[in-house]
């Protein structure tokens, strides 16, 4: 092997191909800045939402939405993305990355991509919304510039699906690939899937915004769209249990319950994950019930079985590892004394908790025909996917970060108190906002509204009930948390790239940054009787049990909107 | 999934040979949602008759 392509991690023993480790570099520190702004962005439209403050005047309200969705939704989440993907095959499979070259195209693309949407929607007449539903036109810029970004992403995806033949062929792994790159490659799948149809649309919205194609059908951009919007999601969905996955090796060398289960797990996400495109067209006319339910429902709950089955095996298997190494007392010795004040571990299981608590059972009544129509276009929806996309992947975006800065940079962590902090006050925040604009969406509020109280429009279009401007002001007050906490870690990575300690390539850090794996003989006698994992038991009891009560309060709730006489 | 063991012939079983294939995996994970989703959804949309 030549010495000069590759460098072997002191602390991990993986092996970092030189000019992916540049381009990983590239691309995480890219999704960062527009974390960044785009965080900066949220600020400002909590702040317009809140009512008694309302910041932003109207048009500058819809401007900055649209740039807050798309610089976090789409600019952070996929250069980050990227990154992993190179980090899961090369790294991972410990093998070069294929075509660099190209891979730099591709960045260059993402990069050109998304300033050229910055620029153009801040022009202000392309505040569209990351939606950018047809018929309401932005200019041809901002549709050129989705494209480009997309193209370059496209191209990441095939750079991984090359190194993945390349250590194949290279035989630079035995037996199949590890969980956590079949997650990446799950990701990537659905990657393709969300990048052709983006595809599909975009390319003739941006002839029809260059008047060289008369008409696009609301409907079918809202079907096809969604393919897209929705899609992507389920590539965030897929990068971010992988990372959980990843992390619960790293902190406890802790080994998936059953591989077999976790990878047919992830097989249920390639099948059937994308079909439930079609929540977000459940009160669309056109489609029928058989289209609807069927994608929504049977499909759908294939899906989220798979996710379930992912939030129950990683935390059952820290557990496993934990009572291995002897915190085998009670139902939860494992998980109390499991390493809180280490970013890593809290940022990845606030995700986790968050994700499924909050995230799931939300999406899931959500997306049941008869209740969506409750929720549908409320800031319901806000409440529900900052709680999947931003406490779900971001925070386990942040989590790995932290562990990546001394193992990829190269430089020590700095400001380590605060980091200890930061998943808190991030996923405390978030979880704050998550609830408020879902409660907010209960009492009716719209969502992309400037002001609920009509004050420009003549004579009063709908008063709203009291608690709807108590729950935007709570809004308001996490949101400021939340910033606060996206803010402390733009500034910790940031700082830490810039001024952390320097590490010798053979020097190892001064704190262990990867555990050692329990011997198997260690898992003999753990838990309590025939149950290994008592405590995740107990776990997923609650779990059921909050879902089931909250889903029969929707319906209930939904019984009553239209009484039977 | 090395816990899984060839058979007499030598071969993995059937499903380890999917999982382990990704563009396997690539053409299942395109062509489910590009027929149930896109196809399916597009040809009822193209069915709404014409208003007038
Ligand atoms: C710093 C923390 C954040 C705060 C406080 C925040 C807050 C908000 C608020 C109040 C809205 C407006 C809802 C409305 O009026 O309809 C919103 C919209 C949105 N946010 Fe966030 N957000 C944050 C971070 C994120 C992140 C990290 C993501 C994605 C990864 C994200 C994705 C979105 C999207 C996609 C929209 C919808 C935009 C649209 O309707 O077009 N947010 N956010
Ligand atoms: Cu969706």
């Amino acid at each position: 092997m030549n010495n000069t392509l590759f460098r072997v991690c002191p602390d991990t023993g993986l092996k970092f191909h030189r000019p992916a480790e540049t381009l990983m570099k590239a691309n995480a520190v890219a999704a960062v800045v527009f974390l960044l702004v785009g965080g900066f962005y949220a600020l400002l439209v909590g702040l317009t939402r809140w009512q008694a403050v309302h910041l932003l005047a109207a048009d500058q309200f819809y401007m900055v939405l649209t740039l807050h969705g798309l610089n976090v939704l789409i600019f952070w989440i996929l250069f980050f993305e990227i990154a992993l993907l190179y980090f899961c095959s090369s790294t991972l499979l410990g093998c070069r990355l294929a075509a660099p070259r190209f891979a730099w195209v591709g960045f260059a693309l993402m990069l050109i991509g998304a300033v050229m949407n910055n620029v153009i929607v801040l022009q202000g007449n392309s505040s569209v919304m990351m939606t950018s539903y047809a018929p309401m036109g932005a200019h041809p810029v901002f549709y050129l510039s989705l494209i480009l970004f997309a193209v370059g992403a496209l191209i990441g995806c095939f750079v991984f699906f090359g190194t993945l033949v390349i250590a194949k062929d290279e035989k630079t792994y035995e037996g199949s690939v590890s969980l956590v790159t079949f997650g990446a490659i799950t990701a990537a799948i659905i990657a393709v899937f969300t990048i052709i149809s983006g595809a599909i649309i975009l390319i003739p919205t941006l002839l029809w915004s260059l008047d060289l194609i008369a008409h696009i059908d609301a409907l079918m951009y809202r079907l096809i769209w969604w393919g897209f919007g929705h899609s992507s999601q389920q590539i965030n969905v897929s990068a971010h249990i992988a990372i959980w996955y990843a992390i619960a090796a790293i902190m406890f060398g802790a080994k998936p319950l059953s591989e077999k289960v976790s990878r047919m797990a992830f097989l249920m996400y390639i099948l059937f994950l994308q079909l439930a495109s079609v929540h977000h067209l459940l009160v669309d006319p056109g489609l029928s019930s058989e289209f609807k339910m069927f994608n929504t429902s049977y499909a759908m709950y294939l899906a989220v079985m798979a996710s379930m089955v992912h939030g129950l095996t990683v935390p059952g298997s820290i557990e496993a590892a934990q009572r291995a190494k002897g915190l085998n007392n009670g139902l939860f010795e494992w998980l109390r004394k499991a390493p809180w004040g280490n970013p890593t571990f809290s940022g990845m299981f606030i995700s986790l908790v968050g994700f499924g608590f909050l995230g799931g059972i939300s999406g899931v009544v959500m997306g049941t025909e008869q209740i969506n129509i409750l929720l549908h276009n409320t800031l319901y929806v806000p409440g529900h996917f900052h709680a999947t996309v931003v406490i779900g992947t971001t925070l386990a975006f942040m989590a790995l970060t932290y562990w990546l800065v001394p193992i990829l940079f190269r430089r020590e962590l700095v400001m380590k108190k605060l980091a200890s902090w930061q998943p808190y006050l991030f996923g405390g925040g978030m979880a704050g906002v998550a609830l408020f604009l879902m409660g907010a969406g209960t009492v009716g509020v719209p969502r992309r509204h400037w002001d609920i109280s009509f004050s420009d429009a003549a004579g009063a279009v709908y008063e709203f009930p009291g608690a709807a401007n108590t729950m935007l002001a709570l809004n308001g007050v996490f949101v400021i948390l939340a910033v606060a906490g996206g803010a402390a870690f733009c500034v910790i990575v940031v700082a830490s790239l810039l001024f952390g300690k320097k590490l010798g390539e053979d020097e190892k850090s001064p704190v262990p940054l990867i555990a050692e794996p329990p011997a198997d003989a260690d898992y003999e006698g753990i838990g309590s009787g025939t149950i290994t994992v008592p405590g995740t038991l107990v776990f997923a009891l609650v779990f059921f049990a909050s879902f089931a009560i909250y889903y029969f309060v929707n319906w209930k709730y939904l019984g009553e909107t239209w009484g039977i006489s | 999934m090395s816990e899984q063991q060839p058979d007499e012939n030598g071969k993995e079983p059937l499903m380890q040979r999917v999982l382990d294939n990704p563009f396997i995996l690539l053409f299942v994970g395109v062509a489910f949602p590009s027929v149930l989703y896109l196809v399916w959804g597009i040809m009822e949309i193209v069915s709404v008759p014409l208003g007038q």
